[in-house]
């Protein structure tokens, strides 16, 4: 007998949070898959300026090694800012911004898919090219994997601080600049933590404290950040 | 009963505020000077010099109370932001606006000072230790805040938009100060303690808390100063404002 009810009813029916999620990440991914070239400029930025550094500091294996994991690590910050201040930036002009306010589902959870959809397309890239960008800066193989588990912990982390900060700053001018002046004290305990890591891991100590900081930070923000995220984009979206 | 939250009630609207902040000034600012001028006295000339620092210690009289103002007036930014976002009050929001440029001010004061203390007795003008951080970090958080507020056009959403990263910046602030504690620390320990014994005798502290109470009235002083100021380009169509302009451009 549900064949013959009324077509009305059920688009009038809004879907589930988790379900309003799911489409709002496949949208995201498709978005980013459209403009793949796109994904790449991030890459390109970390890799000159990764190779900036032998250029300044002189060739020597020693002093890159020694210094390559920071290098590395800030290097991925640096190629995120651009990429953040532009996060709600495509969804703020073509009206999309609005209709996600509008949705009965939580605005939280989108803004997390969204975020979600950020670090997938944006970061993961970066995370990628990493081992590479280590080979070039002479980090010690063993270390590798400490520093690869230190950015898969915390990119996620500056994405969610840097959301919220992209969510307070969408619609302004000069946002690039003004993004990277309020990221870069939020991110000092991510850097430290990260870095802590993979200095550690270096000279032989044990690394696992530095990391279960960072997760645990991860975990909080996790909870925080899409809240955060949710009221700052109301505040840019109202008068 | 009632009386002190209906006082409260009518002064958040803003003409109140307004005379009253402006009845108040003379007196903050004639008693924070007044305060200060006594403490710097007790300071400069009254107190023994140190008995390891010789007289270079005395720029503890300015560092210190600088310093407590800068985490106060992040404090009191923090409190008027979350009341500004929650309650909605126009009032609320200049104040947590105009508590960041004065805070930042102590900030930069407890920077250049503690760099003019290191140079005597560490030997350096900087150096990366944790407190020395975290003030950095703060003030770079106060710029964020100060920034932010600057960057939209609409002076209501800008405050807003504002005060949730001063919100922010409150929940992130003792991470940076644990973070950096852990990752390098050279700075002496604290000498003024409210619960337990402080370490410094009473000579010298009668006069860094006179410093530290002529901060603090400086500090409100000057909010309530510039509150004003705001309140002013805020309510600038408002009825009230424009007497108030015709009045003083009678007088």
């Amino acid at each position: 007998m549900a064949t013959i009810a009324p077509a009305r009813t059920e688009t009038a029916r809004a879907p589930g949070a988790s379900a309003a999620a799911r489409a709002f990440l496949r949208r995201e991914l498709l978005l980013a898959w459209r403009r793949r070239n796109d994904a790449l400029f991030p890459v390109l930025y970390a890799i000159i300026v990764a190779a900036l550094f032998p250029f300044a500091l002189g060739p020597e294996p020693q002093l890159l090694a020694r210094i390559s994991g920071g290098v590395l690590l800030v290097t991925v910050l640096l190629a995120m800012l651009p990429t953040l201040e532009s996060m709600f930036r495509g969804d703020l002009e073509d009206g999309s911004l609005e209709q996600m306010l509008l949705a009965p589902q939580p605005l939280a959870l989108l803004a997390l898919a969204r975020i979600v959809g950020y670090w997938l397309t944006t970061t993961l890239p970066l995370i990628v090219v990493a081992p590479l960008l280590a080979l070039l800066l002479h980090l010690p193989l063993d270390v590798l994997p400490v520093l690869l588990s230190a950015l898969l912990l915390a990119t996620p982390l500056l994405a969610l601080l840097g959301a919220v900060l992209a969510a307070l700053t969408a619609g302004t001018r000069r946002s690039a600049i003004l993004l990277a002046l309020m990221l870069l004290p939020l991110a000092v305990p991510v850097v430290i933590f990260a870095a802590g890591a993979v200095a550690a891991a270096q000279s032989g100590l044990p690394h696992s404290a530095p990391l279960l900081w960072l997760a645990a930070a991860l975990v909080l923000a996790l909870v925080l950040a899409p809240l955060a995220c949710a009221a700052a984009l109301r505040i840019a979206i109202e008068s | 009963m009632k009386i002190i939250p209906l006082w409260l009630h009518k002064l958040s609207s803003p003409p109140a505020f307004y005379r009253f902040a402006g009845r108040l000034r003379p007196w903050l600012f004639g008693s924070a000077l007044l305060l200060g001028a006594v403490g710097l006295y007790g300071g400069l000339v009254l107190a023994p010099p140190d008995y390891q620092q010789g007289d270079a210690y005395r720029i503890i009289f300015i560092h210190v109370p600088c310093a407590w103002m800068s985490l106060f007036g992040y404090g009191c930014m923090a409190v008027a932001a979350l009341i500004a976002l929650v309650w909605r009050i126009k009032l609320a929001e200049v104040i947590a606006m105009e508590c960041a440029p004065v805070g930042a001010a102590f900030t930069f004061i407890t920077l250049v000072t503690g760099s003019l203390w290191g140079k005597p007795m560490w030997g350096t003008w900087w150096t990366w230790d944790a407190r020395l951080t975290s003030e950095l970090v703060l003030l770079f958080l106060y710029f964020g805040v100060i920034g932010l507020f600057n960057a939209i056009e609409d002076r209501r959403r800008a405050a807003r938009a504002a005060s949730l990263l001063a919100l922010v910046g409150i929940v992130n602030l003792p991470i940076v100060h644990y973070s950096v504690v852990w990752w390098n620390t050279l700075h002496q320990g604290s000498t003024v303690n409210l619960f337990g014994k402080s370490h410094i005798s009473g000579a010298m502290l009668w006069p860094l808390l006179l410093m530290a109470l002529a901060t603090h009235l400086y500090f409100f002083a000057s909010v309530l100063n510039r509150a004003r100021v705001g309140l002013l380009a805020v309510e600038g169509g408002k009825d009230w404002a424009r007497n108030l302009i015709a009045e003083s451009a009678n007088a």
